[in-house]
């Protein structure tokens, strides 16, 4: 078998696209929902954020598979949180680099990947214990699971909120002369709460084995 | 000091962690299943963030900002090493979790096997970074951070025990079967957020 | 291989992580300063062009243009704001000055007297944007003035521009704030910051005199000294008008613009 066809096996592709539906880690795990939500209002906001995110899970699960047979035990969630910061760090540069104005609206929220639960999460759980090439995949599937969430309620939020897809007038705001009554629940934080539960229940009456029993 | 009864009123309630801002989302929703539990948690992180929040703003006073370093030798003065920032702080962090968690491990084990096991969990909690994050941001003196880091501790706390309150209470109630445990937490978290807004535009 | 528990191996193998992860810290950081920088400075260049009415805000232009606008129109000076003069001594390089970092630093500020705005603390110079037409003739036309205070949420930052008669509001900006959205936000909505271009700021006697108020107010000519509120954000829209004017007061460019109107260019 040629490094490509074991690079694109069936379990690999598994552990690329798990995460990003029937595993979702912000749906199914509830991880990283964190810093999910403040982002949200706009969708040019939440892409960025889950691409940064993608990027530091992807590549923090590399690093942590590359050194995970050298980590010594004691030290290891030390070394994985160095590791994550100094990439948050680095997204955090380019951001300020070449998407200025959006890395001041996103604030403190770009240095929070840090502590986001996925990135760590996925360090710890499955990156310590597989090798590279499937660590990094899993990395980008969690990755793009947590940037679908993100994006589909940003964009409920932009539209009804502001009457906007990311950015272009779709629904033209009275306030601007426009015939459409922004609504102003949409806007602010609590919104994405609900938003997420709503997608939450639809995912599990269509995926039932997913509903908790008390 | 009304200055700074307005910082702490608003970091408790107007800018609410948890509801306001929605950090430590992770474990206001894993830890809030029963008050008692809510309760260790909250306290916890009232006591690492009254610790780190302070902590990192000296860091950030004394070793980081632009001409900081300016205190060792004047050549240092034009040195800017805030971008170390996220690194260090969370290193502080985890060092303050670990210290603290020895000390109560040896000095008073009754405390340590209630707030032990939350001890670890806290260190990657977003609320304590969050603390000292906002604490950059906005430029926080020294007293200023002390108050902060309290009233956004408190804050945590009072919500994570508010939280669990309620969430004894829903064991009674009839939720359909799509939204039981995690769909009807967010929608009470989302209805508590709501309520904490009304506290918005309150200055002391 | 080394046995992985013990303490040697565990110090060098934290060294070694530190290193690489200063590494990649530090190049990054390095590499990209002057990028970020050149950043920070087109984004306040093209807020002053904005507040002066210089463009438009749905313009979308190159950076590069903007600078070249810029350095046209406009030129960035020092203002010591107790007395109104300018900063001659040329200690200060105008075109870094970081306003918001002076005013935390206590070398380059000092306490603000009580005031409505909730201001803390005042720089001891203010920077102030001269902006000329463009052709070469010396006319200062308006003066663009950064302005703060504290809103609803958190500190909100603009920039006001006054016209040479040293009271005509010519444009305002909002650049950062944390207001509600979609409620007090709307104070960066260009077409609310619009009702107060040709208002005036001061009343016969000089004295600062502009309000926002619930309801409509008439045109420019005939209610010159109120602008609406934005409705459901009475909060935001006092602070606006607070702010504004604590900063035309004599605490904040009172002094400057006394002497601005008086000396012509200041």
């Amino acid at each position: 078998m040629s490094m490509l066809d074991t690079a694109w096996s069936p379990a690999a592709r598994k552990t690329l696209l798990t995460p990003i539906l029937a595993n979702n880690p912000i749906a199914v795990q509830v991880l990283g929902i964190c810093s999910a939500l403040a982002v949200t209002t706009r969708m040019d906001k939440a892409i960025v954020m889950g691409i940064g995110v993608t990027l530091v899970a992807m590549l923090a699960n590399l690093a942590v598979s590359l050194v995970r047979n050298h980590t010594p035990n004691s030290i290891r969630i030390i070394v994985q949180l160095a590791i994550i910061a100094s990439l948050v760090i680095m997204v955090d540069q380019i951001l300020k680099a070449y998407l200025y104005e959006l890395s001041l609206e996103l604030s403190v929220f770009v240095g929070l990947i840090i502590t986001n639960c996925i990135v760590m999460g996925r360090a710890e759980g499955y990156a310590m214990q597989n090798p590279p090439w499937p660590s990094l995949l899993d990395g980008v599937g969690n990755g793009l699971g947590y940037a679908l969430v993100l994006i589909l309620v940003a964009f409920v939020r932009e539209l009804t909120g502001a009457g906007k897809v990311l950015g272009f007038t779709v629904l033209p705001l009275a306030q601007d002369g426009g015939w459409y009554v922004g609504n102003g629940l949409m806007l602010l934080a609590p919104s994405a709460l609900f938003i997420v539960a709503l997608l939450i229940w639809a995912l599990r009456t269509w995926m039932p084995e997913l509903q908790e029993k008390d | 000091m009304e200055h700074f009864a307005n910082l702490f009123v608003r970091a408790v309630f107007l800018e609410n962690m948890a509801l306001a801002f929605f950090l430590g989302m992770c474990s206001f929703l894993a830890c809030s299943k029963k008050v008692e539990t809510a309760l260790g948690l909250g306290v916890a992180v009232v006591f690492v963030q009254v610790l780190t929040v302070p902590l990192n703003n000296l860091i950030l006073r004394y070793l980081l900002a632009e001409g900081a370093l300016g205190w060792i030798s004047p050549a240092f003065a034009s040195i800017d090493l805030t971008f170390l920032a996220f690194i260090l702080f969370i290193s502080t962090i985890a060092a303050a979790v670990q210290v603290v968690e020895m000390a109560i491990e040896r000095f008073a084990p009754g405390l340590y096997s209630t707030l032990g096991v939350f001890l670890p969990l806290i260190a990657v909690n977003c609320v304590i970074l969050a603390g000292s994050l906002f604490m950059q941001e906005r430029d926080y003196t020294f007293a200023e951070s002390v108050v902060f880091g309290a009233g956004s501790g408190l804050g945590f706390a009072i919500a994570i025990v508010a939280m669990a309150a309620v969430r004894e209470k829903m064991r009674y109630s009839h939720v359909p079967d799509g939204l039981k445990g995690l769909g009807i937490t967010f929608v009470t978290a989302g209805l508590m957020s709501l309520a904490f807004m009304m506290f918005s535009g309150i200055q002391l | 291989m080394a046995d992985r528990e013990s303490t040697r191996y565990t110090i060098g193998f934290a060294a070694v992580v530190c290193v690489v992860c200063a590494l990649v810290v530090a190049v990054a950081a390095v590499g990209l300063r002057s990028q970020q920088e050149a950043n920070a400075l087109a984004f306040r260049q093209k807020n002053v062009l904005l507040a002066a009415g210089l463009v438009e805000p749905d313009e979308t232009r190159s950076d590069r243009e903007l600078e070249q606008l810029f350095d046209r129109h406009v030129e960035t000076r020092l203002v010591e704001l107790e007395s109104g003069r300018y900063e001659e001594g040329g200690r200060i390089d105008p075109r870094t000055y970081n306003q918001r970092r002076a005013r935390n630093d206590p070398a380059l500020s000092r306490a603000a007297p009580p005031n409505e705005a909730k201001v803390a603390r005042l720089p001891t110079y203010g920077g102030v944007f001269l902006i000329r037409d463009g052709t070469g003739d010396k006319t200062v036309r308006q003066v663009v003035l950064p302005i703060e205070g504290i809103g609803m949420w958190g500190t909100i930052y603009g920039l006001l521009a006054v016209d040479r008669d040293g009271k005509t509001i010519r444009g305002l900006t909002f650049y950062d704030q944390k207001e509600t959205p979609g409620l007090g936000g709307e104070i960066s909505n260009p077409k609310w910051q619009a009702l107060w271009v040709g208002r005036h700021a001061f009343d016969a006697n000089w004295t600062p005199k502009l309000t926002v108020i619930k309801g409509r107010a008439g045109p420019p000519e005939q209610d010159p000294h109120r602008v609406d509120a934005i409705s459901g954000a009475t909060i935001t829209s006092n602070a606006v008008s607070r702010l504004i004017g604590f900063w035309l007061s004599d605490a904040g460019y009172g002094p400057y613009l006394r002497r601005f109107r008086e000396g012509g260019n200041g």
